[in-house]
């Protein structure tokens, strides 16, 4: 009579992912502005908003976005959160804010970490600016920002938030 | 449309953390079996199988419709697979209703699944790519900065999600399916639950389950079963993109869209006073006052006012009781989450709905989203043709 076996309702099998990415032309040539530290986007020809990162088009109104804009490295909260969440695997230590940012110039956010803040001060229409991590550290990626800071400037009224040109509140 | 269709047959497992005793095609035979029985058929009667179901690396199974032939009885018949996020569960009912409503087919199986527990949908669902910061904050991470958004401009008080995540547990309680059991929750213990993402506490944010949902679809020629069918008397879907300069995130077009399209097909012009009840697709506590304005129950701003009321509580006596199964805050097999929503709409309607029935209910809505609240399908049932 053979030995009665151990019940097993699962096994470990792990999966791995490894793909090459292809951008396209327009995140192409903003990674490679990226990698000289410099923040660009697309303006739309017929709607005129402007967006970071660009993809080529723009998503309301169909049409191909050719022309490039350089944005600035300031930009306002449009909205955020605290995630204080634990993830295993995460190297980011909770609690973290993750913001909603729209630079100057642009007129749509991205999410990027906030810090050098009190987490409970951050509010939205909030002014933060870049920093960067040293040059020579600079790829083809937004972490070439290591994260963004309070900048001592008023806050923007929430309709502007999204609105406001190149050179800023004051511009 | 050419041919009236009805809900027959409707089919769910009990909804948990891990079903280590089932697999993934074992959980959907489970759903599939109760369904077929409901509806008083068998595999022989169906024509026809659509499936669906969230990211593949929600289990780090690739293509699984593609070993789930057999199982789902669709050996030589047409097999159709959905993805639409987390709104594939109220999109794949409505392929397979659009199948009967167009007479292709005159009886269709439709069933979606998840089993969370077998990969890490967080993780899934956090790819890094290089024009984007890798953050790891999850679907909780996208949606709170929204949330607070809302908060800001309608002035809500800060205990609206509270209330919410009380009161669709309680449901939840009534629902012997529900993943979650919480017939003693209290506002209190929401308060003091863990903030995850500011402001979304662990007890305003869905669970994480497995389990699957079923259901039977026949042309009004093919109806079979003893209990009443639920009359398909509207559907709709919409969908725009998840980023674009100016984007009403708090209040998305294409909800609102969606959701004029569905009404005008059943004849409703106030949802609030026309439907008995809705299933609607709340993961995070806060949707609620949010879609309430979003599908006009009411006026932008407002509808916290509604959850404050009791109006959406099937325990306070509401008006328009929302999620009496205790909805996707109570269970969340994301790729099914959206046709529960909808097949427990058609329960309420075919007065089949057990301990958490709205009694009388004749009329009903089922809501489902996805992606970045950028994919919308919704239907509207009835115990009447219409």
């Amino acid at each position: 009579m053979s030995e009665p076996l151990a019940d097993v309702t699962g096994i470990k099998a792990p999966v791995y992912l490894k793909y090459r990415f292809t951008a396209g032309s327009a995140p192409a040539r903003f990674l490679c502005r990226l990698k000289e530290g410099v923040l660009t986007g697309q303006r739309c020809p017929r709607c005129s908003n402007v967006y970071i990162p660009p993809r080529g088009s723009c998503p309301a109104c169909g049409v191909p976005t050719e022309d490039e804009v350089v944005l600035s490295d300031k930009g306002t909260i449009q909205s955020f959160t605290i995630v204080s969440i634990p993830i295993p695997g995460n190297p980011i230590q909770p609690p973290y804010v993750v913001a909603n940012i729209v630079p100057d110039g642009a007129n749509i956010s991205f999410i990027h970490l906030l810090s050098e803040c009190v987490n409970e001060e951050v509010h939205i229409g909030q002014r933060v600016q870049a920093l960067w991590k040293p040059a020579e550290e600079w790829g083809h990626a937004m972490d070439n920002i290591r994260y963004f800071r309070p900048l001592d400037e008023p806050d923007v009224p929430v309709e502007r938030i999204g609105k406001l040109p190149v050179t800023g509140l004051e511009g | 449309m050419a041919e009236r269709a009805a809900v027959v047959g409707i089919g769910q497992t009990r909804y948990k953390t891990r079903r280590n005793d089932v697999s993934i095609a074992g959980l959907l035979r489970e759903a599939v079996d109760r369904a077929l029985e409901d509806a008083d058929v068998s595999f022989a009667d169906i024509d026809a199988v659509i499936i669906g179901k969230a990211p593949d690396m929600f289990e780090g199974v690739i293509m699984p419709e593609s070993y789930l032939a057999d199982a789902l009885g669709a050996m030589g018949k047409p097999m159709l697979r959905v993805h639409t996020a987390g709104s594939v569960g109220g999109s794949t009912a409505i392929v397979a209703a659009s199948h009967v409503q167009s007479g292709t087919f005159k009886r269709v199986l439709t069933v979606t699944f998840e089993k969370q527990s077998e990969s890490n949908a967080m993780w899934a669902l956090s790819t890094p790519q290089p024009f984007s910061v890798h953050l790891n904050a999850g679907a909780g991470g996208y949606f709170a900065p929204i949330i607070r958004e809302y908060i800001r401009r309608s002035g809500a008080p800060d205990d609206v999600g509270i209330k919410v995540a009380v009161k669709d547990r309680r449901h939840g309680a009534r629902n012997p399916l529900a993943h979650l059991q919480l017939p003693d929750i209290t506002e209190q213990e929401v308060r003091d639950s863990m903030m995850l993402w500011d402001p979304l506490r662990f007890l305003e944010a869905c669970p994480s389950s497995d389990g699957a949902c079923a259901m039977v679809i026949a042309a009004e020629d093919s109806i079979t079963g003893s209990k009443p069918p639920a009359w398909i008397r509207g559907v709709a879907m919409r969908s725009e993109p998840t980023m674009y300069a100016g984007r009403e995130e708090v209040n998305p077009q294409a909800g609102r869209d969606c959701a004029a399209d569905v009404y005008a097909q059943a004849g409703i012009t106030n949802p609030r006073r026309d439907l008995d009840c809705a299933e609607i697709y709340v993961p995070f506590s806060w949707y609620e006052p949010m879609w309430l304005e979003n599908l006009g129950f009411a006026a932008e701003g407002e509808g916290w006012k509604l959850t404050l009321e009791g109006a959406t509580s099937l325990d306070a006596g509401g008006d328009i009781p929302w999620n009496c199964s205790g909805g996707v805050l109570s269970s969340n097999p994301i790729g099914a989450s959206g046709m529960i929503r909808f097949a427990e709409a058609a329960r309420q309607v075919r007065g089949d709905a057990g301990a958490h029935q709205v009694d009388g209910a004749r009329l009903a809505m089922g809501h489902a989203y996805g992606g970045g609240a950028q994919f919308f399908a919704m239907w509207i049932v009835g115990a009447d043709k219409g």
